[in-house]
């Protein structure tokens, strides 16, 4: 053991008072800013995972068309072409799915394709009639993009496999038109009426799915809603679903079609979950600036009560960094202490609150507190607890090396 | 100026101000001095004499405004903090008055703290030699005692063992033995210069009280800044 660092250790006992309070401090803070961002993260991932479960990583949809306008010259009575005004031509929909799936096969990213055809209907039961969207869709491709699978909350999706008249219902559509799994309804568009039969009800979570989505199989979606071909859009997932925005321009750029990233499609929420971790990731430094503010002064007092065992540790041959040594040792101790306990405090506390029961419908479904365990998390409480402590150190440590011995003694010895 | 092979500790013509503004007092006024080893040297005087201030000058833990600093024929009042403090870990003693010890730490581990900075010994050798200095200023018995629990007669004994453990040249004393009783101050004095003869070394003690100064080798008065 180094001797400055023998000399820190026993000096850390002299002001233990103080030193048990930065400890408390940068515990408290390391602790609380883990658990604000667990908290905040795990929400934010639950609903990014619920998204992307849901309406996927990429949505294609809507053709953007170079156009050239023939504009008859008049007097000259010679063609010439000359550009639309922007250039452009907004086409509504897709109207070669096949095609354009053939082509998305390409992109290395791509891991599931999913044609979907929607309109408005009327759903009839026998309690009550509701204006809802129809989804047609492939189940198999479906399932590649979305996790419809698991949001079974009953019945199973075999029978809409096996049933080209099943049907699967939000669970608060089912709820509000008091339909059951095996139940007949009826879907009516201007022109035609047609009964299915409730094969499954699924809970995605979010309020504006599970209130109006009523999937059905594609070939009866184009008869219901009269399309025999074309799509309304086609949903994607991806490897790496971080990429999305990247593959969405390269997508637009090669096929012409728009294709909206996950993060540019819920970019509201997602802003709103970033506001909330920034806010709560600066309430939450206030306590590891508590720490730095508390070992500052710590240090200062240490400084003050020292000057002579400092004149004395000079005297001896200590050398001016030795000094400031001595004092950032101490600061680094306790800081390593409050760390590691701050660390324990954090992920204690994550677990406690990932136990607590928390009923929340809406953006997404849960019945407990949503955490999320990550490394980053501690790293980040840590950088910032070394940060806030050890440079509120320098300003002691380096008061403490610039003390002069000769005055000191002088200053006592007269 | 010539010196002799045994001098270890000389200064020339030393300069030194403290306060400042109209404050400001000329404390050395060209002070010269020179110690060997083996000598014990008693520097005496009125109070506010400059006989303190030439301790810290000679021990090196204040720079002189003007003069020379020689110690083991090494010119050391003009270099540079590092090479002064490793100078005062090599070749400098010091005994205070007022800072014996330093009290969350053993007797023993006092005695051993500038041998860890020195690290010329290994851990063993070091206590080994911490606790035979202990035994020779007769606290053997006392080396775990915390300084807190040691009466100021022991606590300055560990303050003179701690003085010896580089084995400096040099022991720079400022009022050794005045915080202290008739009796304990006679076994200080005895102890300090013992040792240092044993070990020639070369001794300067600060000190108001005649009946040290009579005991030591040579005694220089101080009087407004010079000697007399």
């Amino acid at each position: 053991m180094s001797p400055n660092l023998r000399i820190a250790l026993r000096f850390l006992t002299a002001k233990k008072r103080s030193m048990m309070l930065s400890l408390s401090c940068i515990v408290l803070g390391v602790g609380l800013f883990i658990v604000t961002q667990a908290t905040t993260t795990g929400f934010e991932g639950y609903f990014v995972k619920t998204i992307l479960g849901t309406d996927g990583a990429m949505r294609i949809q809507d053709k953007i068309q170079d156009t050239l306008r023939s504009v008859a010259g008049s007097g000259s009575g010679s063609p010439f072409a000359g550009d639309h005004r922007d250039g452009r031509k907004f086409i509504v929909g897709i109207d070669n799915p096949g095609l354009l799936t053939t082509s998305l096969h390409t992109y290395s990213n791509i891991s599931g394709i999913s044609q979907v055809l929607h309109g408005t209907v009327t759903i009839r039961s026998s309690f009550k009639d509701e204006l809802v969207q129809a989804y047609g869709i492939y189940i198999e491709d479906h399932l590649r993009v979305s996790d419809l699978a698991s949001q079974i909350v009953s019945g199973s999706l075999a029978n809409f496999r096996v049933s080209p008249s099943g049907a699967l219902l939000g669970r608060e559509m089912a709820d509000r038109m008091q339909l059951e799994v095996g139940d007949w309804f009826q879907l009516e568009t201007s022109s035609q009426i047609r009964r299915f039969r409730v094969s499954a009800i699924y809970e995605t979570g979010l309020s504006d799915i599970d209130r109006v989505r009523v999937y059905l199989n594609m070939s009866q979606a184009r008869s219901l809603l009269q399309k025999a071909t074309g799509a309304s859009y086609i949903q994607i997932n991806l490897f790496d679903k971080n990429r999305a925005r990247e593959d969405a321009a390269h997508i637009q750029d090669d096929l012409g079609y728009t294709a909206a990233a996950w993060q540019d499609r819920e970019r509201v929420w997602l802003d709103v979950f970033r506001a909330l971790r920034v806010s709560t990731m600066i309430t939450v430094s206030v306590f590891t600036l508590i720490a730095g503010l508390a070992m500052f002064s710590t240090l200062m007092m240490l400084v003050l009560e020292k000057t002579k065992d400092i004149a004395i540790l000079r005297s001896m041959g200590y050398t001016r960094q030795d000094i400031s040594r001595i004092f950032l040792w101490q600061a680094a101790i306790v800081l390593v202490i409050g760390t590691a306990c701050g660390c324990a405090l954090g992920a204690g506390s994550t677990f406690a609150v990932s136990r607590v029961p928390l009923h929340i419908r809406g953006i997404f479904s849960t019945d407990r507190f949503i955490v999320s365990w990550s490394g980053w998390h501690y790293l980040a409480a840590v950088a910032a607890a070394i940060i806030a402590v050890m440079a509120s150190s320098l300003i002691p440590a380096r008061r403490a090396a610039r003390l002069e011995p000769g005055d000191i003694v002088r200053g006592t010895a007269q | 100026m010539a010196t002799s092979t045994k001098t270890v500790l000389r200064c020339a013509n030393l300069h030194r101000h403290l306060g400042q503004g109209e404050g400001r007092v000329h404390v050395l006024r060209g002070v010269s001095f020179e110690a060997e080893r083996g000598g014990i040297y008693a520097v005496v005087g009125p109070s506010g004499c400059g006989k303190s201030t030439l301790l810290y000058q000679l021990g090196l833990l204040d720079r002189p405004d003007g003069g020379e600093i020689w110690i083991d024929g090494e010119l050391m009042s003009n270099n540079a903090d590092a090479a002064r403090t490793a100078a005062r870990c090599a070749h400098i003693g010091f005994v205070f008055q007022f800072h014996f010890l330093m009290l969350e730490f053993t007797a023993l581990e006092n005695v051993m703290m500038p041998m860890r900075k020195f690290g010329r010994l290994s851990g063993p050798e070091m206590e080994a030699r911490g606790r035979g200095l202990l035994e020779a200023v007769g606290l053997g018995d006392k080396v775990h005692r915390l300084g807190t629990h040691l009466s100021g007669g022991e606590q300055q004994r560990v303050a003179i063992a701690r003085a010896l453990a580089n084995e400096p040249a040099i022991i720079l004393a400022d009022e050794p033995t005045g915080n202290l009783d008739a009796h304990n101050s006679g076994v200080v004095f005895d102890l300090l210069t013992r040792l240092a003869k044993e070990n020639g070394q070369a001794v300067v003690i600060v000190t108001h009280n005649p009946s040290i100064a009579a005991r030591c080798d040579v005694t220089r008065p101080m009087r407004d800044g010079l000697f007399e």
